[in-house]
């Protein structure tokens, strides 16, 4: 660990928010002018969190915002384990004990919405989970560590090498930011089935905590599509990484709301035929380990 | 200055209406309109929401909704009402089943008149209720200040 890395990791929960905020403003646009519409202020996700903070918060029960906290702190460390060079799997871990904390709140709250929301919620944590998992397993095998410090002075071949993975992590990406056909369980647009399914009774501070943690979460995801590609230098990577990313916002418009069965299904079938097919082949495509 | 004012997030309810006016209010968050370029977004969702826009000339079954969704919105928020039989009734005034006018069972803050409304009018009527939500928000963080003294 340089002192570059400790930078990195400062910088990641200095700038996170600013940085995830501006990913969100992005996304906004794009999907605004997708729909020939003008969209917000680049801004205005910040606007939305400022306000959030302006409003009275309605406490259902006091165990909700500390599950809050629970969810942004471990959102914290997750990124923060990642952007040190540390260990890809504590990363991946952290960010899922994170995501369990904000089923905890929005069980905790009590609301038929946002309960039925979590349920689809962890039903969506068992479609991406395995495939998260391997990438991390596929980064392992390719350059012979889980340290992401070593991830990104790998081969510059890897981005071949775990094609399918990539494939695969492009796919469970859209579940991860909630993006259709999988927004199944906290929708960005109001009017649905579940109201606004985990966030439906967090109000105020709370929602804005929310909030924030997946502007983090963001940060985490760009950084996890970044290792693919790290080996060719930051001018080359971040781009094709930010493109990557915002081909989401494509997929978010062009596609109907699966239900959670055919979600799961979809997902396990990607990351067998392209998750576990890759890591199989692995072997016979070389490795530099 | 209030955030308020930049990320109005709106809950629309139908009370009683002929979903004339709502179609209009819908039409708003269409591209020709598109309010969501002021940071307007219709959340289905009282706890997210800053104006409650209501349409319709009230009767009992729907009292009980609009008070209910009314007494879940966090404060600061306001109330426009929408189209002629929010406003008085309208052509329902003398029917025995309505409440006429939103103002009967809650405090409205901007009445939008027209039947039925147009887009303009509805979006003029969330700006002015703008100012108001601005001055409600001034008004709740002295009162939270006094709560803390």
């Amino acid at each position: 660990m340089s002192a570059y890395t400790w930078w990195l990791a400062i910088g990641f929960l200095v700038l996170g928010p600013l940085v995830g905020a501006l990913l969100a403003g992005i996304d906004r646009i794009l999907t605004a002018r997708m729909q020939s519409r003008k969209g917000p202020p680049l801004l205005q996700p910040v606007y939305d969190v400022l306000k959030l903070l302006e409003k009275d918060t309605l406490v259902v029960t006091h165990l909700q915002s500390l599950y809050l906290w629970g969810f942004l702190f471990f959102m914290l460390i997750s990124g923060f384990i990642l952007f040190l060079g540390s260990d890809l799997l504590l990363s991946l871990f952290a960010l899922t004990v994170s995501g369990i904390f904000l089923c905890l709140a929005a069980y905790s709250t009590n609301s038929p919405y946002s309960n039925i929301g979590s349920a689809r919620e962890l039903m969506l944590t068992m479609a991406y989970e395995p495939m998260l998992i391997m990438v991390a397993l596929g980064f392992f095998l390719v350059s012979g560590s889980f340290r992401v410090s070593d991830i990104v002075q790998g081969s510059p071949w890897q981005v071949l090498q775990l094609g399918g993975i990539l494939i695969g992590f492009l796919f469970v990406l859209t579940i991860k930011l909630r993006k259709s056909p999988f927004d199944l369980s906290a929708s960005h647009h109001g009017h649905q089935e579940l109201v606004k399914g985990i966030t439906t009774d967090l109000s105020g501070t709370d929602l804005a905590l929310v909030e924030i943690g997946h502007w983090y979460e963001n940060v985490i995801l760009l950084g996890w599509l970044y290792l693919f590609f790290a080996p060719w230098g930051l001018a080359v990577a971040l781009p094709i990484s930010i493109v990557l990313f915002f081909a989401e916002v494509l997929v978010d418009n062009t596609h109907a709301r699966l239900t959670w069965s055919s979600a799961l299904r979809v997902s396990w079938w990607v990351t067998v035929l392209f998750g576990v097919t890759n890591l199989l082949v692995l072997p016979l495509i070389g490795h530099s380990s | 200055m209030s955030f308020l004012k930049k990320s109005p997030w709106v809950l629309h309810y139908a009370a009683t209406s002929c979903n004339g006016c709502d179609i209009e209010l819908l039409a708003c968050l269409t591209p020709l309109y598109d309010v969501e370029r002021l940071g307007i977004v219709n959340t289905g969702n009282p706890k997210h929401a800053d104006i409650f826009l209501v349409t319709g000339s009230v009767n009992e079954e729907s009292r009980k909704v609009v008070e209910n969704l009314y007494a879940q919105m966090p404060d600061p928020k306001v109330v426009v009402a929408i189209g002629a039989c929010a406003l008085s009734g309208g052509i329902f005034r003398d029917a025995y089943n309505v409440y006429g006018g939103i103002d009967q069972v809650l405090p409205v803050d901007v009445y939008v008149p027209g039947c039925a409304a147009r887009p303009e009018a509805i979006i003029d009527g969330v700006v002015q209720a703008l100012g108001i939500l601005e001055e409600r928000a001034k008004e709740r963080k002295r009162q939270r200040r006094m709560v803390r003294a």
